[in-house]
């Protein structure tokens, strides 16, 4: 986290070091004080942070109702969830929602340890065309129909 | 105008059929998001905004009014019945409430709960009425210095008092202005920190962020840690008192009240402190002290009432000053300034008819919440069965759903998958969200005052200090950094 936090940093910095400001009368502030000092700001916590853990403190993970921090991170649960979303994210402008939309649902659900494939994939698609069609005509937000143009 | 007179028209605007249903809509998915695990009542507005684009502002704002309080009860149905607390603010209500659940009383908590939630709600929002113009009357007189001043102490105050760690609530504020920096700059039309995306010029959509940090993170972080075995459900049948139980609630009740709405209503306010207080109260004052620990009434119903009190007392400042304080608030702001309101003391000249109207639906839907919460209790605790699978991968969907139909670019997909990364990674190693979501709608909001004030004074620094209530809430504001004593009383969170 603490590298996170520096990498931020140094990059407001740097972004903020590339600004052109010409002082004027109107805007004595200029574009560039926020940014270093939100830098600033990032920086001290990185470098505190880095202190911090090595003396021994640590962040308390967030605890929830359906969390049970007993257990180490499942990343088997995780990575093929995010797997599903940029599935997503590639297909959705070319198979359009209907197919992309199914296909998040359904690989979320299986990520999440689901195992019935048949009614899953019912759900999906239910889900699926149900926003489709309620987004066209109860909100007039054309979701992309992609391949299936013309059939929908 | 006169204020109650106003108020009259709000209610007449409110209760066209029309926006009572939104009212109901907003009261029943309010509860049931409150009761599901994984989800908030921050999340669920950050949710529908999309949605809503297409709604009348008024309409949209009294269903956010619903699911607003509807959220803040359904949490302690899940605190009582299932001894998890979601949000931090049912934490002490998990303390007595599942005690008492599992000693057969369920029913009567969860109708204390409810009953104490209504009578909180209402007075609270009462409070909301009378003081809010008054708070708005005060707000028209400052200028920019003194606004700054507000802003940063609402900024660190709400990094510094909440939460257990400063250090990490500190980092979280820092993310959340860094993105709030992120677009043109609103003076010279630079672009700051978007590394030649032209995408990003417009600086993040607030939404994509929310439902990133709130919808996206949350669930990875909780498909990490699913729970295997399943929770133990207490059963429940119709909520109901007997005549000793309310004889025990109804000071708890009011002292609930007259704790949470001033803790409401200060910028670092939230729910946590005055319910905490509520509870070591009751537990002093109650004739029956060896009850605590075992479930006793008196421990749901101050606390519960806390609960829903400092709910309205957040909504003064966000309605006559624009400053959030808690995540929901924070995202009905987004919500205000995508539908172009502008918030802030000129709300209440500019767009009276949908601020009275909001405030006429909160009664409206605290008696809703009330009327169909005693009977659907049972139902409620149904929901609680849902396969967790189907929930999170449908919090994934619909927050695809959502932030895909903003703009309609899978370009925001990929802001919402990086976002939702990093909040999983703030769950992870304990940095709260509310700091990063308050820093990125206050900072740029902040910046535009500092350049504002510099610039009446022509550059000269002691511009920053130039009204007598800048001064005085900076005064305030070195009290709470050099003063970590009030975090000790907060308790610590305990894992169930």
């Amino acid at each position: 986290m603490a590298l996170l936090l520096g990498a931020v940093g140094a990059m407001i910095l740097w972004d903020a070091s590339q600004l052109d400001a010409p002082y004027s009368q109107s805007d004595p502030v200029g574009p560039k004080t926020v940014p270093y000092v939100v830098a600033a700001l990032v920086l001290a916590c990185a470098a505190w942070m880095v202190v911090d853990v090595l003396r021994g403190g640590h962040g308390d993970a967030e605890s929830g109702e359906d969390v049970d921090l007993t257990h180490p991170t499942e990343w088997r649960v995780v990575v093929p969830l995010i797997a599903a979303f940029v599935a997503n994210i590639f297909l959705i402008d070319l198979l359009g929602w209907v197919i992309s939309g199914t296909i998040l649902f359904w690989g979320s659900v299986w990520a999440l340890g689901s195992r019935h494939y048949v009614r899953d994939f019912v759900i999906s698609l239910v889900l699926s065309l149900l926003t489709f069609y309620g987004f066209y005509a109860g909100l007039g937000i054309f979701l992309p129909a992609g391949v299936l143009e013309g059939v929908l | 105008m006169d204020v109650w007179a106003s108020l009259l028209d709000g209610f007449a605007t409110a209760a066209t059929p029309v926006n009572l249903l939104y009212a109901l809509i907003g009261v029943l998915l309010g509860t049931a998001v409150g009761v599901l695990p994984g989800l908030g009542p921050a999340m669920t507005v950050a949710l529908l905004l999309p949605v809503t684009y297409a709604l009348e502002p008024t309409s949209a704002f009294i269903m956010f009014a619903g699911i607003y309080y509807g959220g803040m009860y359904g949490g302690s149905t899940t605190s009582i019945l299932l001894n998890t607390p979601g949000e931090s603010s049912s934490v002490v209500t998990a303390i007595e409430g599942n005690k008492m659940a599992k000693s057969g009383r369920a029913a009567q908590a969860l109708a204390t709960a409810a009953i104490g939630s209504f009578i909180a709600g209402t007075i609270g929002t009462v409070l909301l009425v009378v003081c809010a113009p008054i708070v708005v009357d005060f707000a028209v007189s400052l200028g920019s210095p003194s606004y700054l001043a507000i802003m940063v102490l609402a900024l660190l105050a709400v990094t510094a008092v909440l939460g257990s760690s400063r250090l990490r609530g500190f980092s979280a504020l820092g993310l959340g202005l860094a993105l709030g920096l992120v677009g043109l700059d609103p003076v010279t039309g630079q672009s700051r920190l978007t590394f030649d995306i032209p995408l990003l010029a417009d600086g993040l959509d607030v939404v994509v962020v929310a439902v990133a940090i709130f919808a996206v993170g949350e669930a990875l972080w909780v498909a990490a840690h699913l729970r295997r075995t399943a929770a133990h459900i207490i059963p429940v049948g119709q909520p109901w008192m007997a005549k000793e139980d309310w004889k025990r609630s109804w000071k708890p009740w009011l002292r609930g009240t007259a704790y949470g709405f001033p803790f409401g209503a200060l910028p670092a306010g939230g729910a946590e402190i005055p319910t905490f207080l509520s509870y070591v109260t009751e537990k002093r004052l109650s004739k029956h002290p060896e009850e605590f620990g075992h479930g006793a009434i008196e421990g749901v119903a101050g606390p519960e009432a806390a609960n829903n009190a400092s709910a309205a007392g957040t909504l003064v400042p966000m309605l006559s000053l624009g400053l959030p304080t808690n995540a929901t608030a924070a995202v009905m702001l987004a919500a205000f300034t995508q539908y172009g309101i502008q918030p802030g003391p000129l709300l209440f000249d500019r767009e009276p008819e949908l601020v009275w109207a909001l405030i006429a639906s909160l009664f409206i839907g605290n008696a809703l919440l009330l009327l169909i919460n005693l009977p659907l209790a049972p139902a409620w605790a149904r929901l609680l069965q849902i396969p967790r699978p189907y929930l999170y991968a449908g919090i994934l969907f619909f927050a695809t759903l959502g932030a895909y139909s903003v703009n309609l670019q899978a370009f925001d997909l990929a802001v919402l998958l990086i976002l939702g990364l990093l909040g999983f990674g703030m769950r992870r190693y304990g940095l709260p969200v509310l700091p990063l979501i308050i820093g990125l709608i206050l900072g740029p909001r902040a910046e535009e005052q500092l350049r504002k004030s510099l610039q009446l004074s022509s550059g000269d620094v002691s511009g920053l200090w130039s009204e007598p209530v800048a001064i005085i809430v900076y005064i305030i504001i070195a009290v709470i950094l050099a003063w970590p004593l009030l975090q000790r009383m907060l308790p610590r969170q305990e894992k169930p």
